[in-house]
């Protein structure tokens, strides 16, 4: 009796661990390698929708530092440390980055920022409806999580 | 065959054990080492700003608190530098979103949403939001609670209110 108890306690620990390490295999993947992530929102208008998308981001190009200006990227915002946002660089250290002031007026007055050392300056594509680095300027490379390298195309779903 | 075999289990091994040391180091704690002397009397109390001796503290940093990135003021924490993402930098909270803090020139900034006012102990020789201003909290990688190396200074890190240095509305 006991030893049959003991033979499916046994087997149960290994299953356990066997889910453990697999769960383990999940976070190093998602964290280092490749990860979904679901855009919403209009910022990004023309290049995703507004319903929502779901894209791949990788991890290793912005760990390498290999992020530059016109690569779609997934950024922890400055304002909110619970959310993330997906924006477009536009500009890394010492670039000079000029952008629209105030687009929904029509007098196109343009602004000229330098980007300072260790930030980033993200802009959505959506320049009417976003909230992005004309607002709260640069921000640091370190809030920098992916960059995004796939969409997936709900299409079908909607 | 039979060292191929053996090889193989031994990488296995080495392989999960990465695998799972990584993954309690990102989502639970990890131990990081303290270089320099800008915490002073809290971290690295022997050490003179020049010269790197071989008694660095080592800290035990949890990650619980990444998961809604609640802090108080008085938190010693670990964030990733503004200026240079490949570096981290230990400081205490000072101020939170919302409060008014003094600077030491006789200034007074508001901090904005998300962000929040660090410094460290050793007001001599501490490079933090003096020079960088307010950081988002975004940045911050853990916090410390606990010295755990050498084994004569094993102890508590205490949360140490900035009372007078900070004003909430």
């Amino acid at each position: 009796m006991i030893g049959r108890l003991m033979i499916h306690a046994k087997e149960a620990w290994r299953g356990a661990v066997d889910v453990a390490k697999l769960l383990c295999v999940l976070h190093v993947t998602n964290k280092y390698l490749v990860s979904p992530s679901l855009a919403m929102g209009p910022s990004m208008l023309p290049t995703m929708n507004i319903t929502g998308d779901v894209v791949l981001c990788e991890k290793i190009s912005p760990r390498l530092g290999k992020v530059g200006p016109g690569d779609i990227v997934l950024v922890r915002s400055p304002e909110n440390p619970k959310k993330c946002l997906v924006k477009r660089v536009m500009g890394v250290e010492g670039d000079r980055v000029t952008y629209v002031a105030d687009p929904k007026n029509d007098d196109n007055r343009y602004e000229t920022a330098v980007v300072p050392k260790g930030h980033i300056w993200i802009q959505g594509d959506n320049i009417y409806a976003s909230r992005d680095s004309r607002q709260f300027g640069a921000v640091p490379y370190g809030l920098l999580q992916a960059k995004v390298f796939y969409r997936v195309s709900l299409f079908l779903l909607h | 065959m039979g060292t191929r075999n053996l090889l193989w289990s031994f990488t296995k091994k080495y392989f999960t054990f990465g695998l799972v040391g990584l993954t309690i180091s990102d989502r639970y704690a990890s131990i990081v080492p303290v270089h320099g002397a800008s915490m002073s009397p809290t971290f690295n109390p022997g050490t003179k700003s020049s010269g790197a001796l071989s008694t660095d503290d080592r800290v035990l940093v949890e990650k619980f608190c990444l998961q809604n990135y609640k802090f108080s003021r008085g938190d010693v924490v670990v964030f990733r530098s503004p200026t240079n993402h490949k570096e981290k930098h230990i400081k205490r909270i000072i101020g939170l979103p919302g409060d008014w803090v003094g600077t030491n020139i006789n200034d007074v900034v508001k901090i904005p949403d998300g962000c929040c006012w660090v410094e460290g102990d050793n007001v001599v020789s501490s490079k933090d939001s003096r020079t960088f201003g307010p950081i988002p909290l975004g940045l911050i990688n853990g916090r410390a609670v606990a010295v755990v190396w050498p084994p004569q200074r094993t102890g508590k890190v205490e949360t140490i209110v900035p009372h007078g240095r900070f004003s909430s509305p």
